[in-house]
């Protein structure tokens, strides 16, 4: 019951802090500027609330033609929805929390999920553009999302929740250490 | 692009003699290209409308009332047969014209560093390719343009539909420019090779060639104005002895690869292959099914499904098997040479470091015959066929044709100390266990054999596949097994890992496990470790990210015969022996209790 990486601070109710000896170890053989996990602006929670609040209600409005056709299961459905949304709008904190990325010395580590956990680790070299994205509530909180992509279409690298000036600086940083790494496909 | 727009080579003395396709001037296409590209189709569907229609295209164009007799005749008793052929003769100029411009507005030139392709007559293209980042160069040869002996070549580089294709050019011209192609792109100076590289040449009469360039005109089967084309339709008497030994010669060239690097599929074993398939059984399943509803009283459903059904069936045994028919996969000095095909013949040459990641596995109903596939991962794939062929690199082969194809594949892999075999070529014997061996050895172990499995509390996820589910690490790449039922292994070379990904569901995280994926580019191979153990999984993450950027930052692989330039020659990594699969910490019990490995940066 530990999670994969040690953040800084470790996610709440994720279990003991991990004991794991061998990621100290990797990580203090690759000395970096800013060799620590980033978190995301907290002001991207708005963001997270609106879409939770936008799909929790669109999860309602589908139940509402069973509650018309009067079919039993109906309200429970409500019901399901309204907690799931009221769930999701809950941990909305935490989830914007657990966005993290990290640049060391060759790579760039992301990180993302509760419950679906997972950590994604891409050479500089390997990149191949680097998109800036702002969606409307993004835009309004002055937020943008900064997404990179490798020839693989499975690394899925995006970074939400960036204020726009760091994403623009983020980018010029990445498209600098990855001009200096250069390598083949 | 400053180059004039037309025209032959303007100084042909300072070329290599070789071809002059690769001197940087702007040379044409095979003058039956227009035929060979659909001109033919055209040409017989006139040919129907005319037959079919001819009257009442006469009638439509003279007003004729309904006539007795035969149009033409009527034409003629008017007077009008004058204005009648003049039409006939205009339709014909212009299809000409149009043939002849789309044609001769059609142009390439293979520079030092890019190909580049100018076509279309109205909407100009002009596309310009990078050698360096060629991904494949394949020649395919449809039975129809084998009988003018033309080909088409098409060079892929990296990303979708990113490909240039040269469709027609002369049979022996497209294998001479692909040989130069990839020789310039490998880096290495084209006299260079020229004076040393005797084993690349073709074995053809050199007095066939230049007496086909030389009386290439008025061909009876080909467009007029041939003089300054690339390709070459000779009409001397020997054309036809010609056309006949291109026909028969065999699909793969014998001088073109080492004998004991080519591995073929005997026919008895394809179609054995292919009648033991999973479609095969989901055939059965289907006919069974037919069989048992005929037989409750239902015929109908036995005769609407029986036809169509036998010759889609049919129909798809006979395009894989034809498709794989004389097949052959060999080393080459440019890379690895893949060909097939009987009537349509196809190849396919993949340079060195092309190879994004490989996977061999065995369908379950293969087992008994010890029969194994390849597959794998490419960027941009090469051929007009489907994806599916241009990445299956062995369609059936013994475990003694998976160590030849894997020695092709990845010869730095199969060789960790010996640099002189990168060819591909020759006798495979290695002292220390190459990736190769580990390969082999993990293909059908039980469990561990140089694997790092997942522990055994990942019984619940994975019932039967548990103990061989791991990973390894060599010098050179990293190796994922799975699959009890269905095997499966793959081989990721280092150098070409695109990221690395790690994930944990709820389910995984009572279990203390995570999923381990390597990311490659787009294709069949899937590369992941579903269930590894925590510890063990996320030290792995570490090691295999670092190795990554250490096998990338030393990889020349763009510039494959550059490197042997230098006399000492310099492995793609450190050779430091194979390190074991295992992390600083020892928790899982499969793992033995290593010393740590040197995964530290070496800067």
């Amino acid at each position: 019951m530990s999670r994969l990486t040690a953040g800084d601070p470790p996610p709440p109710g994720s279990g003991p802090p991990d004991s794991g000896a061998a990621e100290p170890g990797a990580d203090a053989s690759r000395p970096t500027p800013g060799d620590d996990w980033r978190g995301v602006s907290p002001k991207f929670v708005g963001v997270e609330l609106v879409s939770s609040l936008v799909g929790g209600l669109v999860l309602c409005a589908v139940t509402v033609p069973f509650i018309l056709l009067r079919t039993w299961f109906g309200w429970p459905a409500l019901a399901v929805a309204v907690v799931v949304t009221i769930v999701a709008l809950a941990l909305a904190p935490r989830r914007v929390r657990a966005i993290g990325y990290r640049l060391r010395a060759d790579d760039l580590v992301f990180r993302r999920g509760i419950m679906f956990h997972r950590v994604v680790s891409v050479p500089y070299g390997r990149m191949q553009l680097i998109d800036i994205n702002r969606g409307p509530v993004a835009r309004a909180l002055g937020l943008a999302e900064l997404k990179f992509v490798t020839a693989a279409a499975a690394t899925g690298v995006a970074i939400p929740g960036l204020v726009a000036a760091d994403a623009d600086a983020l980018r010029d940083r990445l498209v600098e250490l990855a001009e200096s790494r250069r390598v083949g496909l | 692009m400053t180059a004039p727009d037309t025209g032959p080579p303007s100084d042909p003395a300072a070329l290599p003699p070789t071809t002059a396709l690769t001197d940087g001037g702007w040379h044409r296409l095979h003058p039956a290209t227009p035929l060979l590209r659909g001109g033919i189709v055209l040409i017989a569907i006139l040919g129907f409308v005319l037959a079919n229609f001819r009257e009442r295209l006469v009638d439509w164009v003279f007003g004729a009332p309904e006539l007795p007799g035969d149009p033409l005749q009527t034409a003629y008793e008017r007077g009008q047969i004058g204005w009648l052929s003049l039409i006939v003769v205009a339709a014909l100029v212009v299809g000409v014209v149009s043939f002849y411009v789309s044609w001769r507005l059609h142009t390439f030139r293979v520079g030092d560093d890019v190909v580049e392709v100018r076509s279309g007559v109205l909407f100009r293209t002009h596309r310009r390719a990078r050698l360096d980042r060629i991904q494949g160069v394949s020649i395919s040869r449809p039975f129809f343009a084998r009988l003018f002996g033309a080909a088409r070549l098409e060079i892929s580089v990296a990303g979708q539909d990113a490909k240039v294709q040269l469709a027609y050019l002369g049979s022996t011209q497209a294998d001479d420019l692909r040989r130069d192609v990839l020789l310039l792109a490998s880096g290495a100076q084209l006299a260079h090779a020229q004076a040393t590289g005797a084993p690349t040449a073709l074995p053809l009469d050199p007095a066939t060639i230049a007496q086909a360039g030389a009386e290439a005109s008025a061909g009876a089967d080909a467009v007029p104005h041939a003089d300054t084309v690339a390709g070459a339709s000779a009409t001397h008497p020997g054309l036809v002895n010609q056309r006949m030994r291109e026909l028969l010669a065999p699909e793969l060239d014998p001088a073109l690869a080492a004998p004991e690097s080519v591995v073929k599929i005997p026919p008895g074993r394809l179609i054995a292959s292919l009648v033991l398939s999973g479609f095969t059984v989901v055939l059965l399943i289907v006919a069974a099914f037919i069989v048992v509803s005929s037989v409750m009283g239902e015929r109908g459903l036995f005769v609407i499904l029986i036809v169509p059904g036998l010759a889609a069936a049919i129909g798809y045994y006979f395009n894989r098997f034809t498709k794989s028919l004389r097949y052959s996969i060999a080393g080459t000095p440019d890379g690895v040479r893949v060909g097939f095909g009987l009537l349509s013949t196809s190849n396919d040459t993949l340079p060195p470091g092309r190879i994004h990641a490989i996977e061999v596995s065995q369908p379950l109903l293969w087992r008994p015959a010890g029969w194994w596939m390849i597959r794998i991962n490419r960027a941009g794939a090469a051929g007009e066929g489907s994806a599916q062929t241009s990445t299956t690199m062995l369609p059936v082969g013994t475990l003694d044709d998976v160590r030849t194809v894997l020695g092709l594949l990845l010869p730095s892999l199969a060789h960790p100390a010996a640099e002189a075999g990168s060819d591909g070529a020759g006798p495979y014997e290695t002292a220390a266990p190459s990736t190769r061996d580990i390969v082999l050895a993990g293909l059908t172990a039980r469990s561990g054999d140089g694997f790092t499995d997942a522990p055994r509390r990942a019984w619940p996820i994975r019932p039967l596949s548990w103990r061989r589910t791991g990973w390894a690490l060599t010098d050179d790449a990293v190796l994922l097994r799975s699959g009890f039922v269905w095997r499966h292994l793959s081989v990721v070379p280092l150098a070409r890992v695109q990221s690395l990904r790690i994930s944990q569901g709820p389910l995984l995280r009572m279990l203390d496990l995570v999923d381990l994926a390597v990311q490659t580019v787009a294709g069949p191979v899937r590369a992941s470790v579903p269930a590894a153990d925590r510890a063990t999984g996320t030290a792995a993450f570490e090691l295999v990210t670092a190795r990554v950027v250490d096998a990338s930052r030393t990889d020349t692989s763009h510039r494959w015969s550059a490197r042997a330039a230098p006399p000492p020659p310099t492995p793609l990594t450190p050779p430091a022996p194979s390190i074991p699969p295992a992390s600083s910490t020892p928790p899982a019990p499969s793992t033995p209790p290593t010393p740590s490995t040197p995964e530290g940066d070496p800067r």
